[in-house]
């Protein structure tokens, strides 16, 4: 993303909140890929944020350490609820075994939601970040794969940008974590996160568990800033998001 | 000499350091009368004691860590540089999938080679017949087993790099984030060669090698743990092997220890009766790291270098 770009002060900050949001989605278009999932998800986006107050800087997810604990919890949060209704759902078009991966997932993404708030209240109690409300409206729960003329995201297309968006996320906040068990706790399950994207990856296109849209010419895999992924979730909660403090 | 000049001097390339102390109070308390903070100051003897104190642990280096991931890098490069070269890799998605692998471990070792010579380094090396290299006589004859080792060889990395993430805290050039970008791709590769091997993408008690060291914690009592490395004509540092705090095996189900903080027992910390998770479950959400002792002993990676 071009500095030139980004607001220079508080007050460009919100006078260009509409313009420079398309921007992130634009960024998250081409971490996704050129698929039709993410030009649902952009478009999706797109004309939820028409409605948001510019001026609403949305709830804070704190700073320091517990900002960075914070956010994982949100994308926790997101991540185990989305795996729930998966699990709630009938007429998924997932295979058996599919279902009963999926039902395992549900279980590992949940326990990290119930790890983040247990470790956020003994660590920084009063801290913690309220229960979001997931909007998943973009998401067809009985569909596997999006195919042709649909809209929404099937199954496995959210599956697999909530995993590769994850794994990009930890991957950028290792770095404004300040106490080093914190960090060893993020290694432990981002590595967790990395081997469910590259598992749904397998079940859309084989080959594609660590493919050159995820992993650069270093073999390097993503890295986000907290502001670039929340923008991207953003679409996916009901509550605004403020990243701006995390890790500051 | 002063102390306080010291310290503020040292805060400015290191943020961190007055907490790497027990507290800056808690330091000049220690030090009781302003005479005696004086005189003791002024003790070389007191500033090795002061600084070897905030830094235990830590007195590796980046380049040392980056050695050590590189060292890592070459055995797995090399294993599937040997892998292929043997032949018997099914043409089509496996073949395609192994290249792929190996396309990454070769990128790994020419980004860490470079980190480590920006930083004005000496990368450790290796070729087919010198320096650091998978032990030919270690591959095994038949594809199955060949797959086997590969992941083995994945799920070590997945927990090295774990294991030195911290280290990297404050480092130049991004090196942490370099580390990390680096350890989640080795993830992916660990979940795809075991979806190959038909187990699941992620260490459970189900495998068929769960009672390999690979996934086990700590180091036979009897093992070398030197913190001087010397592979391929390069030495490098590793932490002293902490014994009394062995790594765990992958089945821990106890997570979030920090300090003089318990860990949360997952499979009943958060109250539920009965049991939300179970321990499979538990164990299975969270991957484990290994020290660098245990990585490259014997009973692990340390067997398999030429």
């Amino acid at each position: 993303m071009s500095d030139n770009l980004q607001p220079r002060s508080a007050d460009e900050a919100s006078f260009a909140q509409p313009l420079y949001t398309p921007i992130k989605r634009r960024s998250f278009f081409m971490y996704a890929g050129a698929t039709a999932g993410a030009t649902a998800l952009v478009l999706a986006g797109c004309s939820k944020d028409s409605d948001s107050t510019p001026v609403n800087n949305g709830i804070s997810l704190g700073s320091g350490d517990v900002g960075v604990l914070n956010y994982a919890y949100a994308l926790e949060q997101l991540e185990a609820a989305f795996y729930a209704q998966v699990k709630a759902s009938t007429n998924t078009g997932l295979s058996a075994a599919e279902t009963a991966y999926f039902s395992e997932v549900a279980a590992h993404e949940a326990i990290h939601r119930d790890f983040f708030k247990a470790a956020i209240n003994r660590d920084a109690p009063g801290k913690i970040l309220q229960n979001l409300t997931p909007n998943f409206s973009n998401i067809d729960f009985t569909k596997r794969l999006k195919s042709g003329t649909d809209t929404k995201l099937g199954i496995l297309d959210a599956a697999k940008a909530f995993e590769d968006l994850g794994v990009a996320a930890y991957n950028g906040a290792g770095k404004l974590i300040k106490t080093a068990a914190y960090l060893v706790i993020a290694g432990q399950i981002v590595s967790v996160e990395a081997r469910h994207a590259a598992y749904v990856r397998e079940l859309i296109t084989p080959n594609t568990f660590s493919s050159s849209d995820q992993v650069d010419a270093s073999g390097l895999d993503k890295a986000m800033s907290p502001m670039d992924v929340i923008a991207i979730a953003q679409s996916f909660v009901t509550e605004k998001l403020d990243a701006s403090t995390v890790g500051k | 000499m002063n102390l306080f000049n010291i310290i503020e001097h040292l805060a400015e390339v290191d943020s961190d350091v007055l907490g790497r102390f027990d507290s800056r109070r808690a330091v000049f308390n220690s030090l009781g009368s302003v005479a005696k903070r004086a005189a003791l100051a002024t003790s070389p003897l007191f500033l090795g004691a002061l600084f070897q104190k905030a830094y235990a642990g830590t007195t590796s280096t980046p380049i040392d860590v980056l050695n050590y991931a590189l060292t890592l890098e070459l055995l797995e490069a090399d294993f599937y540089r040997q892998f292929i070269a043997a032949r018997q890799i099914p043409s089509g998605a496996d073949d395609t999938a192994i290249r792929l692998i190996k396309s990454h471990e070769d990128a790994h070792v020419t980004a860490l080679t470079a980190a480590i010579r920006a930083l004005s380094g000496t990368p450790v090396a290796g070729t087919a017949t010198t320096g650091i290299r998978f032990n030919a006589s270690l591959l095994p004859a038949s594809y199955a087993d060949q797959l086997k080792l590969a992941q083995l060889l994945e799920d070590t990395g997945v927990r090295a790099y774990k294991g030195r993430a911290a280290e990297l805290l404050g480092a130049p050039n991004d090196l942490l984030t370099v580390a990390l970008q680096i350890h989640s791709v080795e993830a992916r590769h660990a979940a795809h060669i075991r979806s190959m091997r038909n187990q699941l993408p992620w260490p459970n008690a189900a495998d068929d090698v769960a009672t390999d060291t690979t996934y086990t914690g700590g180091v036979p009592n009897t093992s070398t743990t030197s913190t001087v490395v010397t592979l391929g004509g390069t030495t490098y540092g590793i932490p002293a092997y902490e014994r009394t705090k062995p790594s765990m095996a992958e089945s821990n189900i106890n997570q979030g220890a920090i300090g003089t903080k318990a860990a949360l027992p997952i499979t009943t910390a958060f109250g539920d009766t009965p049991p939300k998770y179970s321990a499979d479950d538990a164990a299975a959400a969270f991957d484990e790291a290994l020290q660098p002792a245990e990585v490259l002993d014997a009973s692990r990676a340390g067997r398999l270098l030429a």
